[in-house]
Parts: C-alpha cells; sequence; structure tokens
C-alpha cells in the first residue's frame, strides 16, 4: 500500500542572489536593512520538486511550506504558495536573533511530527549563512534517511530513488519513506509564479506560530565575533594579444 | 579600542610567519593535554583519499594529539597506509562493508560512539561530498551545532569561515564542549602521506543498519588532474556557447597546460559540461596556482569558488566583464580565435 505523501517545504527569506552583500561597518554583520530579499533558490527547487510530483500523478495529500523568521518571511511563504504549496506556517523569530541550523533542525523535527510528514525537501544549502546542515541535521534527529543534493528523485509507492550529485559524478541511492532531501541544481527549473496564482495564493492558509508553540530550545551555540570584508584582489590590468598574456603568466611564473 | 587593534595587527603579521603556534607555548602545551582531534579520512575503493587529508592538517593546528578514523571493506589496510600520514598519532579503524559507501545513515552513529569513547574535543572532516553529507547528521545526533567549510583556525573554539558566497568573512566561536568542523580543502593543505608512525587500534562497531541503499554510480572519467586539487585549471563559460564549442577549445587547452577543466554555472546549467565540474558558491572551491577563465562574466557566485587562486587570467570580449577586476592577467577578445591560438602557442613552447 503506498502512503499519500505529505510533503513539507522549510523555505529561507535570504538576501537576493544578485545582490552584493556589504559588511556593516561595526563588523556585527551584513546589512540586511533596504536589501532586496527573496526565497533562497534553493528552496524554489524544493517547492517545484514538491508541485512536480503532484503534477506527476504522485499521491500528495499536501504541500506544506514553513518559514522561520521576521514577519517579512510571511511574503516568502507567500510565493512559496503561489508555486504551488497548499498552506504554511510561519515562525516567529526576531530578526536580531536569527536561529542557527541546529535550531532549525529541531524546530522542523516538531513541526513534521505534529503535521505527520513523510517527505521533507529542503535545500542543499542557504545562500546567506552556506551552512548547508540543515536537512542532515533533521534527518539525524528524526532518524530517517537521507539523500542530499539530489539531482533526481522519483518515488514508487513507499520507496524514493534519489540520484545525487557526489564529488566526480552521481550516485543513486534507495530508500523508503519517510525521508529527508536536499536539492542541488540540477533538479529542475523552477516556474515562475503566475499572477492569478499570485492572486489565489492571498487567500490560501498562513498559520502565525511562535518557537514556544512548538516547545523548542533554540539558544544559540555560536557567538560572531566579527564580520569582515574579504581581502580585495587587484586586478592587473589587460594585454594585448596571446602572446602578451604568455609572456605575463610566464613573468608571474603561472606556466 | 586600542589592544583590539594591537591584537589583530598582531595578528596579521603572526599570518605571515608560518610555521608558528596559533598559541603562546605555554598555553598550547596545557592545551594540548586537553585537546584531542578526530580527523575523518576518506577512501575509495581500498585507497586513501589524499584530498580528506586537510583534516589532519587542521586538526594539526589546533595543537593536541590527532587520531585518524577510517571505516570501511579494507579499514585495516587502509588503515596501515594511513598510520604513515604526518601528525597522526593513532589510527582508528572499522573495518565493515557495511561502511563502504558512506552512508550517512550508519556512519553517523558510527562516529557518535567513537567519538564518545575517545572524549574528542573536535572532529574534523573535509568539507566534500561525504564530509558535508555525514557531519551535520553527526552534529545533530551530539546535540552540535556544526561549523561549515571553515577557512582558518584562529583557536581551539575560534574558527573562520566565508558566509555570502565568499562577501563576507565571519569569524565565530563556538560554546559546544566538542567541536564538529568541515574545512575547505584549499585552505588547508593535506598531511604528508610520509614520516608517521601512528598507532593502529580497532574502533568501536554499533553496527546500525542504514535504511539507505546505495544502487550505484557513475563518475565521470577524467585522465586529468583531479578539479578541487589541481595545479592549475582551464575553465569555461557561457561564452562557449555550445557543449561542442565547449568540448572542442577548452579539453586542448587544458591538455597544452596540464589543467583540470572547470566550468561557470551557467555553462553547467546550459548542458555544456558535467555539473561536477561547476567552479562556484554551490560547486567546487578551487585555489590554483593558475586560474583561466575563458568566456565567464564573473559573477560574485563564481568568484567565490577561485578568487584565492594565486593567478587569474581571463579571455572575455566583454571589457566590461566583472572578472577583469579580479583578473591579473586579461585578454579582450573573441575567445573563439584566443584561445586555440593560445593553445597552439603554449603546445609549439614545450
Amino acid at each position: 500500500m503506498s502512503s499519500k505523501l505529505r510533503i513539507l517545504v522549510p523555505v529561507k527569506r535570504v538576501i537576493d542572489y544578485a545582490v552584493k552583500p556589504r559588511v556593516k561597518s561595526d563588523r556585527t554583520g551584513v546589512e540586511t536593512s533596504g536589501v532586496k530579499h527573496s526565497l533562497n533558490p534553493f528552496d524554489e527547487l524544493s517547492i517545484e520538486e514538491a508541485v512536480r510530483l503532484r503534477e506527476r500523478k504522485s499521491p500528495v495529500e499536501e504541500i506544506l511550506a514553513v518559514s522561520a523568521g521576521p514577519a517579512k518571511c510571511a511574503d516568502t511563504l507567500r510565493t512559496a504558495m503561489a508555486m504551488g504549496a497548499d498552506r504554511s506556517i510561519h515562525v516567529d523569530v526576531p530578526e536580531d536573533k536569527p536561529l542557527e541550523p541546529l535550531g532549525v533542525a529541531k524546530l522542523l523535527k516538531a513541526i513534521a511530527e505534529k503535521e505527520k510528514s513523510n517527505l521533507i525537501i529542503l535545500g542543499k544549502q542557504a545562500i546567506d549563512d552556506d551552512s548547508g546542515q540543515t536537512g542532515q541535521m533533521l534527518a539525524g534527529l528524526l532518524n530517517w534517511p537521507q539523500a542530499t543534493q539530489a539531482s533526481k528523485v522519483a518515488i514508487d509507492n513507499d520507496t524514493v530513488t534519489v540520484e545525487r550529485e557526489v564529488d566526480g559524478g552521481v550516485e543513486t541511492l534507495k530508500a523508503k519513506l519517510p525521508m529527508i532531501i536536499t536539492t542541488d541544481l540540477r533538479l529542475n527549473e523552477p516556474r515562475y509564479a503566475s499572477l492569478p496564482n499570485i492572486m489565489k495564493a492571498k487567500k490560501k492558509k498562513l498559520d502565525k506560530k511562535s518557537l514556544g508553540d512548538y516547545g523548542v530550545d533554540a539558544t544559540p551555540r555560536l557567538k560572531t565575533v566579527k564580520v569582515e570584508e574579504p581581502p580585495v584582489r587587484q586586478g592587473g590590468g589587460k594585454v594585448e594579444d596571446v602572446d602578451g598574456m604568455i609572456a605575463k603568466l610566464k613573468e608571474m611564473g603561472a606556466i | 579600542m586600542l589592544p583590539v587593534a594591537r591584537q589583530s595587527a598582531l595578528r596579521a603579521v603572526r599570518a605571515q610567519t608560518a610555521p608558528r603556534p596559533l598559541l603562546s607555548p605555554a598555553q598550547s602545551s596545557f592545551l594540548a593535554r586537553l585537546l584531542s582531534t578526530l580527523a575523518i579520512l576518506e577512501q575509495k575503493d581500498g585507497k586513501l583519499n589524499t584530498g580528506s587529508l586537510g583534516a589532519v592538517t587542521a586538526g594539526g593546528k589546533l595543537g593536541g594529539a590527532v587520531h585518524g578514523f577510517v571505516a570501511g571493506k579494507a579499514a585495516k589496510t587502509i588503515a596501515q597506509e594511513a598510520a604513515k600520514i604526518k601528525g597522526l598519532e593513532k589510527v582508528i579503524a572499522v573495518e565493515n562493508e557495511a561502511y563502504e559507501r558512506g552512508l550517512p545513515e550508519n556512519w553517523a552513529p558510527l562516529l557518535v560512539e567513537n567519538i564518545k569513547k575517545g572524549g574528542y574535543t573536535h572532529v574534523i572532516a573535509s568539507h566534500s561530498a561525504f564530509g558535508k553529507s555525514l557531519l551535520p547528521r553527526v552534529a545533530a545526533l551530539l546535540d552540535v551545532q556544526q561549523i561549515s567549510d571553515v577557512m582558518s583556525i584562529e583557536s581551539e573554539d575560534t574558527f573562520v569561515r566565508p558566509i555570502y558566497a565568499g562577501n563576507a568573512i565571519l569569524t565565530v566561536q563556538s560554546t559546544d564542549s566538542t567541536k564538529l568542523l568541515t574545512v575547505r580543502q584549499t585552505s588547508f593543505a593535506p598531511a604528508e602521506t610520509d614520516g608517521g608512525s601512528a598507532a593502529v587500534e580497532d574502533g568501536v562497531d554499533p553496527k546500525v543498519e542504514s535504511p539507505t541503499e546505495w544502487v550505484s554510480e557513475s563518475l565521470a572519467k577524467s585522465d586529468r588532474p583531479e578539479l578541487a586539487s589541481a595545479e592549475k585549471v582551464v575553465s569555461g563559460g557561457r561564452g562557449l556557447k555550445s557543449k561542442e564549442e565547449f568540448d572542442r577549445l577548452i579539453p586542448p587547452l587544458a591538455d597544452a597546460l596540464g589543467a583540470a577543466i572547470g566550468a561557470s554555472r551557467a555553462a553547467v546549467d546550459s548542458g555544456f559540461a558535467d555539473n561536477s565540474l561547476q567552479v562556484g558558491q554551490t560547486g567546487k572551491n578551487v585555489a590554483p596556482q593558475l586560474y583561466l577563465a575563458a568566456g565567464i562574466s564573473g559573477a560574485i557566485q563564481h568568484l567565490a569558488g577561485m578568487k584565492d587562486s594565486k593567478v587569474i587570467a581571463c579571455i572575455n570580449k566583454d571589457p566590461d566583464a566583472p572578472i577583469f577586476q579580479v583578473a591579473d592577467v586579461g585578454l579582450v577578445g573573441d575567445l573563439f580565435e584566443k584561445v586555440p591560438e593560445l593553445t597552439e602557442k603554449l603546445k609549439s613552447q614545450s
């Protein structure tokens, strides 16, 4: 017997990938106010994959999007719903006290258990902290199988087959639901939310919750000592032709 | 304010005078008695993966004892090889075919048991596909906030890592009692594979069954140097226009230089090159002696993966492409003419 998929898709609001982040002058972090934010690109792939599972006639009962962060995360969740998520939960976390991956994983464990999720699709990493940990941590906490950096997902009854990106190529893994998958770039091409779907998403359910509602202690373990600009690399200027290039590379000992 | 400025100035000077202990001798010998590091060593088909030996180097910087860990079908044979790694005091081996494929579901409990038994203060893996998939799972089981992609070690609890695609550098202090780190391969050179004489010891094997089954793998075959550790890298981007052109122009140039081949995300997304060749924030980090970019504009996500290269050269027809801002040698021109010309001239010189 095949179980109906109850897919949980955690999404994160991050500084838009096209924006070059600026380090604050007091070196406490990166300037986030007045900067364009969007849905983390890898999370778009997660939503897209969940929606495609439904379109491929997998028995999807529900796609639930979840985000933890300040009030503006509601916009991120609306985007996820415009792409096809059925409803969403916003866990309010103050902007100045962001969760660490371990805290997010603990929160997601509580949500997954409460919502009886049996498939959780996360992005392989968020492009702000670049940690790449939450999915694996969640899999560990739930003691579920994991397939990270997925480039292909197939579900047949309770069996999930995932092709994943590894160093030097791909490998294929197989496991039974429930399962954790993290998405890699090649998995799919996320759709744009159409205007009618954006309008429809406004009517979809968005619950507001707090960390306390899930009884999660997410006390941070890491202290930011400082955030600095990376050393600036000085370009060495241009050469006229190929001979110039070879000469300069030789001079620099590169060839 | 002044002491802070002095500290950072001192640190800057110290950084230039390697090798040197991170802490004062008195402090470090005190810590050395307390610190112990478990370095996860990767293997494939019965051979040590030298790319993972940066974990040993990073462990050495902490100052305490460093033990290596191997598991798999031929773990004991590999452990004998690993025992020669410079800097290792002990190699812990768990011989069991179940660990051959590096599945995190049985590897994580395996590591947890061995970390607890050894009472390690630090556990270090390489920031490779294996380390990335495994270590966070271990961290969750130990209730520890792992630190990913560490570029440098400031002290036993303070680490430096890139965030925002390397556009900011974060120094972070961990309050966890056990520190779990994945380390950037290009920031910690592999430890030497001879000169050491570590003891080999059997580890604990909790024999947890993996719910995940390994089915198959398909690795891109290549006689070229491995991208992440290559001395030279030739990388192609969207400017190559098609897979045919990529295959026609890039491999000969790479061969002429003895270089590995890389690609931008645009080139990978357009199907010009395999995903495993992607250089950048979400692909591989490289820091070769020479990085030659052809038809790559230099988006921040790409620069994140290659800006630590010693010499960057580029060929691009757009003189305003951001890549020229970081390139040591830039050539404005049509890559369909310049790349073959460069290939020919390099060949005739060698």
